[in-house]
């Protein structure tokens, strides 16, 4: 009785869903990038291991190679384009349960998604960093962000087309916004967030690596089984509460992440 | 003086281009001697060691005391022009196409008499300098010259079929953010290219001597990277009918080797820069060039490709580097062979190395790009195909030939 009850609940929202997805009244928006070869790579220094960029090489395109197919040979780094950051990506979430792509429950690749625009500060300043009081403004004009949600700084600087002035190097490292080291301890242990995604090519401030604690937000999310979710574009297209996001990556046997199509849903 | 040969017309666009023909290439295998000395930019003969007889043509015993021993050893090039000829006709389509032609026949100084081509500026009864050059066969031929260096000597016609004179060309480097990169774009400029494309991959990554490159005369800048397939395909398709003289310096120099430093990225990422890179130049702008092979007296001319001595021998402290540069250099003798039937000849320099970040912890010597890169167009204004430059590419190259096992065993930084 209580099975075919939650059954009957549980068809009723999905069909409603779907019927809202079909009917226009949830809008379905694409929050990734084209992956192609002259998406930027976060830049390491030389000498370190280098992330492969997106490459592709054609098998066939219904010509003497195949000739009734056209398909492709990819190959590039786990962290390339849009993309999801799984905790073992960083060292101080190796150890934990659940932590890589092909790991972590699959509901998690579902959650709500809070929306704080950060777009004038960021065209004012390449460095504006997102703080604790930042967040209290946006919550009083918002609510409260629920707990298992996406935080996600809007910049609009995925509408950046040039890698150039996307990826903004200087000769003291990258200039891109991000979070303020304090914000992400704070979003974790106040908030109880799922994660942080962003626009620029990580989650991090392009100067992140001169802060007390180097990669904060790499740092303290990954420690505490926390995703990123980095190199999203159309932000401007969801509401500050309200949209659901899913972000499943491909299952890769220990995968510290991998390129994702990133879609909301978003009520009309 | 020879006649000054006037800068390229833009293309009448109603004119088919005219299409490679190449000059007659059957050697014997002791001929082939020849081409190994013109390849170098040696002008050396058989020499006999028994009787001392200097022998011309190339052949298996002294034609003076039958003895079999004979090393090629560097002859004098200078003799007297006993007769001299204008050819007005010939079946061979090559040289139907470039007549008329100038042969003579000159007496050495060292001995033989020889049958050779004849400059704009020698006189029969006169004297002359012999060289030894490629055609486009890649084929040694005898070439008579004035004796002293006349004026314009390169803009003579018959010679430019042997040589690579980036005058007036239009020039492509691979590389552009590299010192050596710099240093060949102001090489061209000096030797009066007509325009220098220099291919740049990365652009996020800011690069002064970029910066320093497209402030030089003459020069445009270009997305390339040699990694991707699309880029390279896309350059071709703007560049391939205009380049000239190709110059690929790609570069990813990682130091260690197998066992030291396992790592397959890093060899992945050199095979990609060095071989596969090469490749996808080859396939796109391979075709483009070979059939611009006689577009008139400026048309597609050389290839060259910048590789480390160590294609030759892996030194174990760049292993995998070295080991991505021999495949790099296979491949190379296939584009070269490709490229003949263009005549558009494949040019590798061996540059030892370079003083650059990479090398930071080898001890000299080392070498200044800009020397290295005066040396490649030095290279090409002579004809020569292998060019090692710098102590340690001469002296690896004189092991090699002396004894390549001990090379092996003893090489290291």
């Amino acid at each position: 009785m209580a099975d075919s009850q939650s059954k009957e609940a549980s068809g009723g929202v999905l069909t409603g869903l779907m019927s809202g997805i079909v009917g226009g009244g949830i809008k379905v928006v694409d929050l990734t990038m084209t992956l192609q070869p002259d998406v930027p790579t976060i830049v390491m220094p030389p000498e370190f291991g280098q992330s492969w960029p997106f490459r592709m090489e054609e098998i066939s395109k219904y010509d003497h190679r195949g000739p009734f197919c056209y398909w492709n040979n990819l190959s590039c780094g786990e962290h390339t384009g849009t993309h999801f950051d799984a905790p073992i990506h960083w060292v101080s979430g190796k150890d934990l349960p659940e932590n890589a792509t092909d790991t972590i429950p699959v509901e998690k690749f579902l959650a709500h998604a809070c929306v704080v625009d950060c777009s004038d500060a960021a065209a004012n300043d390449p460095d504006y960093l997102l703080t604790i009081e930042n967040i209290e403004e946006w919550e009083a004009a918002h609510g409260k962000i629920p707990a298992r949600s996406w935080l996600l700084m809007r910049t609009d600087w995925s509408r950046k087309a040039d890698p150039v002035a996307y990826m903004n190097m200087a000769d003291d490292g990258a200039h891109t916004p991000g979070p303020h080291e304090d914000l992400i301890p704070w979003l974790i242990e106040e908030r109880d967030v799922i994660g942080f995604g962003c626009e620029a090519v990580g989650t991090d401030a392009g100067q992140a690596q001169h802060f007390n604690i180097p990669y904060p937000c790499h740092y303290h999310m990954h420690g505490n089984n926390r995703f990123g979710l980095p190199a999203l574009t159309n932000l401007d297209a969801l509401p500050p509460q309200g949209a659901i996001l899913i972000t499943p990556p491909l299952k890769i046997r220990q995968g510290s992440g991998s390129p994702t199509r990133v879609l909301a849903l978003v009520e009309q | 003086m020879t006649t000054p040969l006037p800068p390229p017309k833009r293309k009448d666009p109603v004119k088919r281009t005219r299409q490679p023909t190449l000059p007659p290439a059957n050697r014997s295998r002791e001929a082939q001697g020849l081409t190994a000395m013109a390849a170098v930019g040696r002008f050396a003969l058989q020499t006999c060691t028994a009787c001392g007889a200097v022998q011309y043509p190339p052949r298996q015993i002294c034609g003076q005391c039958l003895n079999d021993d004979l090393p090629w050893q560097d002859v004098s090039p200078h003799g007297l022009l006993l007769a001299e000829t204008v050819l007005h006709h010939s079946n061979d389509l090559f040289f139907r196409d470039r007549l008329p032609w100038r042969l003579g026949v000159v007496s050495m100084n060292a001995g033989p008499s020889v049958v050779a081509h004849v400059a704009e500026d020698c006189r029969q009864g006169e004297r002359v300098r012999l060289s030894l050059g490629l055609d486009r066969s890649g084929m040694a031929v005898m070439q008579a010259r004035p004796e002293t260096p006349s004026a314009n000597e390169e803009d003579d016609g018959q010679l430019r079929e042997t040589t690579f004179d980036p005058k007036d060309r239009r020039v492509l480097i691979v590389d552009g953010k590299t010192d050596l990169g710099l240093a060949l774009a102001k090489a061209f400029g000096a030797a009066g290219a007509r325009e220098i494309y220099l291919g740049h991959a990365e652009p996020w990554k800011r690069s002064p001597k970029l910066a320093a490159a497209e402030a030089l005369p003459n020069v445009n800048l270009f997305p390339l990277d040699v990694t991707d397939t699309d880029s390279v395909q896309e350059l071709a398709s703007l560049l391939g009918g205009k380049t000239e003289i190709l110059v690929n310096n790609s570069y990813y120099l990682r130091q260690g080797g197998a066992v030291d430093r396992f790592d397959l990225n890093t060899s992945r990422d050199e095979m990609d820069v060095h071989y596969h890179g090469l490749l996808r130049l080859a396939g796109t702008f391979g075709p483009a060039m070979r059939g611009r092979g006689a577009d008139g007296a400026h048309g597609a001319t050389a290839w060259v490709n910048v590789f480390s001595p160590y294609a030759w021998v892996n030194n174990p402290a760049f292993g995998t580097y070295s080991a991505s540069q021999a495949a790099a250099l296979s491949l190379a003798q296939c584009l070269r062979a490709e490229m003949t039937a263009g005549g558009v000849r494949v040019v590798n320099a061996f540059v030892g190395p370079l003083d650059d970040e990479w090398h930071q912890l080898v001890p000299p010597p080392k070498l200044e790009p800009d020397m290295v890169a005066r040396r490649i167009v030095d290279a090409l204004k002579d004809g020569r195909e292998d060019v090692p430059i710098g102590a340690i590419a001469e002296e690896m190259a004189a092991r090699l030939a002396e004894n390549p096992k001990e090379l092996e065993r003893e090489i290291r930084l």
